[in-house]
């Protein structure tokens, strides 16, 4: 009875459910392959940190993605502003509380400016942007020219990409080694999704709208508190929440908010559906354009931030294929081109399942030769099953 | 004798619809064969099941062509079974030529490469036989829509065409084009191909069918022979609402005020990609409580100006004055017409009017988002309150308000529509053919909901290529010909006649 309405409900909800699906598998995959090193405290920490800079990446490029639009030129407007931050903070000794907003905004300048093109004159996003790409390519070598690698002495910036939360009670006896607070953390988080999920719930019956069997709905929450709880475990075995983690759960419940509760959310997937019909409905798509762009360099800055703070340095190479990989992110995760759909919260899984195979194989020692034909592989059969799992009627 | 098509006890289901219920059809060769029935009836349905478009499998029931049975996989066995069918919405490529698209998906080769002095013939050959005279290298995004519909004509008929379906063909064409088209089938039909027709307008169904079967919720109704003088429009509409409508139009008791809530002097656009002007020096002006009626042709300017209005959203180059409660605007984007109280509702649903991705509540509550949200963020429950009661005053048929509206029938798209910009709250509204594809009864219903507007001070403009429709429900019309106002008549003063007149003579 369980398993056979489980086994309706997944079938129902396959698009949705795919990717965590896929997610799991691949962990568990390389947790056995790599006798558990994988699930380790310290890998999991690592591959989130990682994770950390092309998931906020993905975050803005879902929504150029349902605009109907694409951003290739983020990749290395993240390593230049990475630079320019290196700069500010070496060469201009500019105190680290100064300079991560005059980067950020910076980089919303830069998504500006890609947009103007787009919105103003009808420019192909994809030439825009690859002129960008060209361009802060060549800003990216020139203020590295005469001195190659930054490197970043700043210890408060170098957190950001490194550092863990601080704990609190660190020397009471009970549950030493411990990281307290991210248990404590991760138990308020379980809690509000628990009381969320019931309210969301409620108000849909009251509405008489189809909701999930019971059983389903408490297996559901049963299973997300147990992944909640288990990743926090696992974490608060090493060093507890880093900072990075701490930054992309705030963007992406901040967009997760913004595209799902606003006017302005609904306005951008309404252009993402059709944009004449969102003219006419009195959307200004110029003004969303100039936005969506906007924040997407904003996040750039961001993402150039966490990778120069995790490196602890600027470098020449900074920012390579990280568009590749951003626009990679959210195609798993189940963004359409055609425009109007797609979650933050599955272009956040989707950065997790590519950095996953990553941090999996180079863990298993994999030539990075098959790892590109594998990351590959895995893009086009998320693509595939997004396509195949839409066209049922 | 065996019909040449049979389709029995049919039954197709999507989730929470079931739109077609045990149908049987049944049509004999050489027959024009009218299929009538309700928005959501299942008409487009049924054709689609013909055609393949909802494969064998997908549905329960059987398929005979001349007593055989078909079990089609996709368009192209039907197809080859002599089965072509024109979708209520156009499908042509606008970009192409007008012969590229006839022989799309069936180009003529030789070798490898496509023989296009034989295709150009042939379509010429083909644009003859449906009497529409084009030069077939031209592109089909500058013919008009009664051309376009020919072309889908011609391209269907290429083929060796047994069955013919037509889902609503003469929906957005003008009287004339319409006729035109209604000739056509019977001359085809004189060439042995069997048509069948789908339409809202009784008229030309009681005109020219000879059998007529009709739907409702899903199941045959009944089957009507003409011959027999079975066919009348009272007993069409019983049939298909399955009560009586003795008036097509709602009883008028407008009393439009003297003041002037809207009004346009000196009104010019220029079409900066086509390099013409389309409006020239057009003056009208709205009063409050009015329903003013723009007759005109297809292509004489009515949506341009609309639109040139509306915020301008084409890029026109405009010049002119307009009036709102006396007070000169300047609308810059929709956004501000909105803002000032115009709407306007497009005639193309599909094209630029709705969100067909998105769910009913989503495309109802668009324009007036600010009414269902604080500060920005959306207040859910209100959103689906406004949602149902437009679901409920206009009647639309979706099996919840979370259904995509792509999803919904022609028709209840239209409502889906008229609601989003009734929940705007307009002083003026502007509606573009207000009742294309919608069957008799919504159409009552809609005439009722705009009379009990303008009976609320609201003022409408209603643009409609049907006289009927114009001379029914306007207290005053305006003709529109070659982007110029070259009449204005009290309503009791207009017959077609006149109106044809006007609206033919420049
Ligand atoms: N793809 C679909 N998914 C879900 N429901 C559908 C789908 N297509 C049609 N329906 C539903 O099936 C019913 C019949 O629709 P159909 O399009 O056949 O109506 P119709 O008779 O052609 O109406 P109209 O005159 O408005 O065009 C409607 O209730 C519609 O909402
Ligand atoms: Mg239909």
């Amino acid at each position: 009875m369980f398993l056979k309405d489980l086994g309706q409900v997944l079938r129902k909800n396959i698009r949705e459910y795919g990717m965590y699906i896929a997610l799991f598998v691949i962990m568990a995959y390389f947790t056995v392959a790599t006798d558990g090193i994988f699930i380790s405290s310290r890998n999991i920490s690592n591959l989130l940190n990682q994770t950390g800079y092309i998931a906020v990446l993905a975050v803005g490029m879902t929504l150029v993605i349902v605009i109907r639009h694409i951003d290739l030129s983020v990749g290395f407007l993240a390593g230049f502003l990475g630079a320019v931050a290196a700069i500010a903070l070496e060469f201009w000794n500019l105190p680290v509380y100064v300079v991560i907003p005059m980067t950020l905004a910076l980089g919303t300048l830069a998504g500006l400016i890609t947009a103007y093109p787009v919105a103003q004159l009808g420019i192909p996003s994809f030439v825009a942007s690859l002129a960008g790409w060209l361009i802060y390519r060549g800003a990216l070598l020139l203020v590295t020219a005469s001195t190659g690698t930054i490197i970043i002495q700043d210890e408060a910036f170098n957190a950001i990409g490194n550092g863990y939360i601080p704990d609190i009670f660190p020397n009471i006896g009970f549950l030493p080694k411990v990281h307290k607070l991210t248990l404590i953390i991760g138990l308020i988080g379980i809690i509000l999704f628990i009381i969320n999920a019931i309210n969301s719930r409620k108000k849909k019956q009251a509405y008489h709208f189809e909701v999930l069997p019971m059983n389903i709905f408490i297996f559901q929450l049963v299973f997300v508190s147990v992944l909640i709880g288990l990743i926090t475990w696992v974490l608060s075995g090493y060093n507890g929440l880093s900072w990075t983690v701490v930054i992309v759960l705030i963007v992406v419940a901040l967009y997760h908010f913004v595209t799902t509760q606003t006017v302005l959310g609904r306005h951008i997937y309404a252009i993402g559906g059709n944009p004449e019909a969102a003219e006419l409905s009195g959307i200004s798509v110029k003004d969303l354009t100039f936005i969506v762009f906007g924040s997407m360099g904003m996040l750039s800055a961001l993402s150039g931030i966490l990778f120069a703070s995790r490196l602890q340095s600027a470098t020449t190479q900074a920012g390579t294929l990280f568009e590749l990989d951003a626009i990679a992110a959210a195609y798993i995760g189940g963004v359409s081109a055609a425009g109007g759909v797609g979650k933050v919260t599955g272009s956040l899984i989707g950065a997790l399942v590519y950095m996953s195979l990553t941090s999996g194989m180079n863990l298993m020692n994999v030539d990075i030769a098959y790892q590109y034909v594998v990351r590959g592989a895995v893009l086009a059969f998320a693509v595939i099953f997004d396509v195949a799992t839409r066209k049922r009627v | 004798m065996v019909p040449l098509l049979e389709m029995r006890n049919i039954t197709k289901t999507f989730p929470g619809v079931k739109a077609l219920d045990k149908v049987s059809f049944s049509v004999h060769e050489g027959e024009i064969h009218g299929l009538v029935g309700e928005n959501g009836a299942g008409k487009s349905t049924l054709m689609k099941v013909l055609s393949g478009v909802y494969p064998h499998g997908t549905y329960t029931g059987d398929i005979l062509l001349r007593g055989e049975l078909q079990a089609f996989r996709g368009i192209n066995d039907s197809e080859r079974a002599g089965i072509a069918i024109i979708y209520q919405e156009l499908a042509l490529v606008p970009e192409m030529t007008v012969y590229e698209n006839i022989f799309l998906g069936h180009e003529i080769h030789r070798g490898l490469a496509i023989d296009w002095n034989e295709t150009i013939k042939r379509a010429d050959e083909m644009l003859r036989r449906v009497g529409l005279d084009v030069n077939p290298e031209s592109k089909v995004k500058d013919l008009g829509v009664g051309k376009q519909q020919l072309v889908e004509i011609a391209k269907a008929l290429h083929r060796d065409v047994k069955i013919l379906i037509m889902d609503e063909p003469t929906a957005a064409l003008n009287e004339e084009d319409s006729a035109n088209l209604l000739n056509l089938l019977r001359e085809q039909r004189n060439h042995g191909v069997t048509c069948i027709l789908i339409s809202h307008k009784l008229r030309e169904v009681i005109e020219i069918a000879d059998t007529v079967t009709v739907l409702r919720d899903g199941k045959t109704i009944c089957t009507l022979d003409s011959k027999a003088g079975e066919v009348s429009e009272p007993v069409l509409i019983k049939h298909m609402v399955g009560r009586e409508i003795s008036n097509i139009y709602p009883p008028r008791e407008h009393h439009p005020a003297d003041e002037v809530v809207f009004e346009v002097r000196n009104w010019n656009a220029y079409h900066p990609q086509l390099e013409r002007d389309i409006l020239k020096d057009v003056h009208f002006n709205v009063r409050k409580g009015e329903i003013v009626g723009f007759a005109g042709l297809m292509g004489s300017g009515r949506t341009e100006l609309a639109l040139s209005l509306f915020g301008n959203p084409e890029g026109y180059h405009v010049s002119g004055e307009v009036f709102l409660h006396g007070k000169q605007m300047h609308f810059r984007h929709p956004k501000e017409a909105i803002k000032a109280g115009v709407a306007y509702m497009t005639e193309d649903r599909k094209g630029n009017g709705l969100i067909l991705i998105q769910d009913v509540k989503q495309n109802i509550t668009l324009a007036n988002l600010r009414e269902i949200s604080r500060r920005g963020v959306m207040d859910n429950n209100a959103e689906i309150q406004v949602a149902t009661e437009y679901k409920d005053s206009l009647n639309i048929r979706t099996p919840s308000i979370e259904q995509q509206v792509g999803n919904l029938s022609g028709g209840n798209q239209q409502k889906v529509c008229l609601g989003k910009w009734l929940f705007v709250k307009p002083d003026v509204l502007i509606l573009d053919e207000p009742t294309r594809g919608i069957d008799v009864g919504a159409k009552y219903e809609i005439y009722t909901i705009m009379n009990r507007l303008v009976e609320e001070g609201m003022s409408i403009i209603m643009i409609s290529s049907e006289l009927p429709e114009i001379l029914g429900m306007s207290d005053r019309v305006y003709i529109v010909s070659g982007g110029k106002i070259v009449g204005e008549l009290p309503v009791e003063e207009a017959t077609q006649e006149i109106i044809m007149d006007l609206a033919t003579d420049y």
